[in-house]
């Protein structure tokens, strides 16, 4: 079973300050990682290569320092590296990054893709369901569990308030989140193996056969009109009592505020 | 003149960093407290590789260089210097003198399943009588035909009582003093070996020191490593990367008792402001980040020194002294700062000032690292 990871390398948010002046993420000094919903994504992708055989491939899009992250998920097993870095990639949106990963995908070959749910950094969650409409694959979002049997992969989709079991005919593509799996340690020869044994292959704009008015800035519907931090939202408040006194003070509060008004 | 680390070296900092802060922050205060052998967490660091760090590939271990295993050790032991102390010596006491003085056979036989974490090591030296004192050794080996008989006994030997294999120190010929030193590799299974009474400690309570106690073993002739009388050379050669890891060790406590200061520095308020407003305070945290700092680089040029083939005894020695001297102040500061919080178990600063002191001590006393240092000055 060959499965195509994507994996993004993004700053780890939880370290990241926002200036204040500009809304825009103060990066400097802030360490990149690996996404974390692509390191479950990478984990099951290895747990289903030792099931079933076959091979893993990461592929990444971004700057050339996003090297870092595939030799991180190459510590953890992954078999081969794909960076996709060009200039003409450069201001992509979504839809174009989808449709560019896709194409990387599509010359790799596969059985199953696996995509994390959505990256800390945008938390738009778009790219594989995007890329599974660019590749023609039916698609599973928000993947829990994992079952392959036979020519065909059976999923648990996390819903708000439970789960479904949905099933897909493969070659097909899955988001996953951080319930399906703990993602395993790179281990030390995998680290030694990553930096002095394994290639992060780069790929260009020309080596995906990429439309070139489907890529970068020109392929890139979005217009971003503003970035900003939203308003910090002020402390809230805890009631306490029993449901009734709660209940009631709740309504004393919502008149005081207008958002009840009592009428005649 | 390069400062950095390689991407490698980084890399390696990550991952040990974060297997133990999920895995072993939540148990260093247990283990502490009960003295229990960390069994699951020791087999899950050799399954990773941690066991044999410099150890090459084709003997089982992971072909990493001498920073990568200090910044290992500095990594496990800010968490934990219990899984440290067990990490450092199966890495630098066992699976080194094997890999470089051993025969091919030896290393296929015990190199590979030490390396690779099937098995645990423990390096036996120590005797009730004779300590620093390595010539005064009463154990003594016999040869008779194919096969050495051992009598005698070893004490506050860590890993011994978990340890499959053990490299040992006996006599082959008293009149020599430490000419007439040889090592040896044991199994736990010879006929003849024991271990003794587990040792009850101020620190490091979640790694085991033990007795080993040999009462006519017989050691097969083939197991005596580097060769008959060689056994003095063997044990200070392996002392010398010892200390590294000892001294990473006293790192990593030291570093744990400085983030722990400002973490409380920034939190606790008195006389309606945070302590870190206090110059007392400041003070206090500006002499622990400067001497930590110094002894990364005393620990880290160590380690670079072995790393690529050049003399590092004296580094060793001298990174041993000053990074457990730093772990003692940084960590009786750091309780210091806390005050009387730091004096109770809810805080893991008297847990880092109990195991700092075990620093100055083992694989050479902060003393003897003065006279290695001094001996190289005045040769």
């Amino acid at each position: 079973m060959d499965i195509v990871v994507c994996i993004k390398q993004v700053p780890d948010t939880t370290d990241v300050k926002i200036d204040q002046k500009t809304g825009t993420l103060i990066r400097e000094g802030v360490p990149s990682i690996v996404n974390p919903d692509d390191k479950h994504a990478t984990e099951e992708a290895l747990r289903l290569k030792e099931q079933f055989g076959g091979k893993v491939t990461a592929i990444s899009m971004g700057p050339p320092q996003a090297d870092d992250a595939l030799r991180e998920v190459s510590a953890m097993g992954v078999d081969e590296l794909i960076l996709l870095s060009d200039r003409a990639f450069a201001g992509a949106d979504t839809w174009a990054t989808s449709y560019t990963l896709g194409q990387a995908v599509q010359k790799v070959g596969y059985d199953l893709v696996i995509c994390g749910r959505e990256a800390i950094d945008g938390d738009t969650a778009q790219i594989g369901p995007q890329m599974a409409e660019h590749l023609g694959l039916p698609q599973i979002t928000y993947v829990r569990k994992v079952e392959v049997q036979g020519d065909k992969i059976v999923c648990e989709r996390a819903l708000e308030d439970g789960y479904e079991i949905v099933e897909a005919k493969l070659p097909a593509l899955i988001t996953v989140i951080s319930d399906l799996n703990k993602p395993r340690y790179p281990s030390v020869r995998g680290i030694v193996d990553a930096y002095r044994e394994k290639e992060v292959k780069v790929w260009g704009a020309a080596d995906v056969s990429c439309d070139e008015n489907c890529i970068g800035l020109t392929g890139s519907p979005t217009e971003v009109k503003k970035t900003f931090a939203p308003e910090p939202k002020g402390e809230g408040e805890l009631l306490e009592g029993t449901v009734d006194e709660m209940a009631r003070q709740l309504v004393v509060k919502l008149k005081e505020t207008n958002v009840l008004r009592q009428v005649g | 003149m390069e400062f950095g680390l390689s991407k490698e070296q980084e890399l390696m900092r990550k991952t040990v960093r974060e297997f133990a802060e999920k895995e072993l922050e939540p148990i260093a205060a247990d283990i502490d407290e009960s003295a229990e052998f960390p069994d699951e967490t020791v087999k899950k660091l050799g399954e990773l590789g941690f066991m044999g760090i410099t150890v090459p590939k084709e003997h089982g271990g992971a072909g990493m260089d001498e920073v990568s295993y200090a910044i290992a050790i500095e990594e496990i032991s800010r968490i934990c210097a219990s899984h440290g102390v067990t990490v450092s010596v199966h890495n630098s006491l066992v699976c080194w003198p094997i890999d470089k003085f051993g025969t091919e056979e030896q290393k296929e036989k015990y190199l590979k399943p030490l390396a690779s974490g099937e098995k645990l090591g423990c390096f036996g030296l120590t005797e009730p009588n004779a300590g620093t004192d390595a010539g005064a050794h009463t154990t003594v080996a016999v040869k008779e035909g194919d096969k050495y008989i051992i009598n005698g006994s070893k004490v506050f030997i860590t890993n011994a009582g978990k340890a499959d294999i053990a490299i040992i120190f006996a006599m082959t010929d008293k009149s020599k003093g430490t000419r007439g030193i040889s090592t040896f590799i044991v199994e736990n299974d010879f006929p003849g070996f024991s271990t003794g009474m587990v040792e009850n400690k101020m620190g490091i309570r979640g790694s085991i020191q033990s007795e080993l106690v040999f009462d006519n073993m017989e050691v097969p002739a083939e197991n005596l490593l580097g060769g008959e009388g060689k056994g003095f050379k063997v044990a200070m050669a392996t002392l010398d990367g010892g200390r590294i890891g000892i001294a990473c060790q006293a790192l990593g406590i030291a570093q744990a008792a400085y983030e722990a200061s400002i973490q409380y520095a920034k939190e606790r308020e008195q006389f309606g402001k945070p302590l870190g407003k206090f110059q007392a305070i400041q003070w206090f945290l500006a002499d622990m980040a400067t001497e930590i700092e110094a002894a990364r680089l005393l620990v880290y040029k160590a380690a670079f020194a072995k790393w690529k083939g050049k003399s590092y005894t004296v580094e060793a020695a001298m990174a041993k002294l000053f990074a457990s001297d730093v772990a003692m102040k940084a960590t009786r500061n750091a309780i210091q700062i806390h005050g009387g919080y730091g004096y109770t178990k809810d805080y893991p600063v008297e847990r880092f000032y109990r195991d700092a002191k075990i620093t100055e001590i083992y694989e050479g006393t902060s003393e003897v690292q003065k006279m290695v240092i001094s001996g190289s000055l005045l040769r």
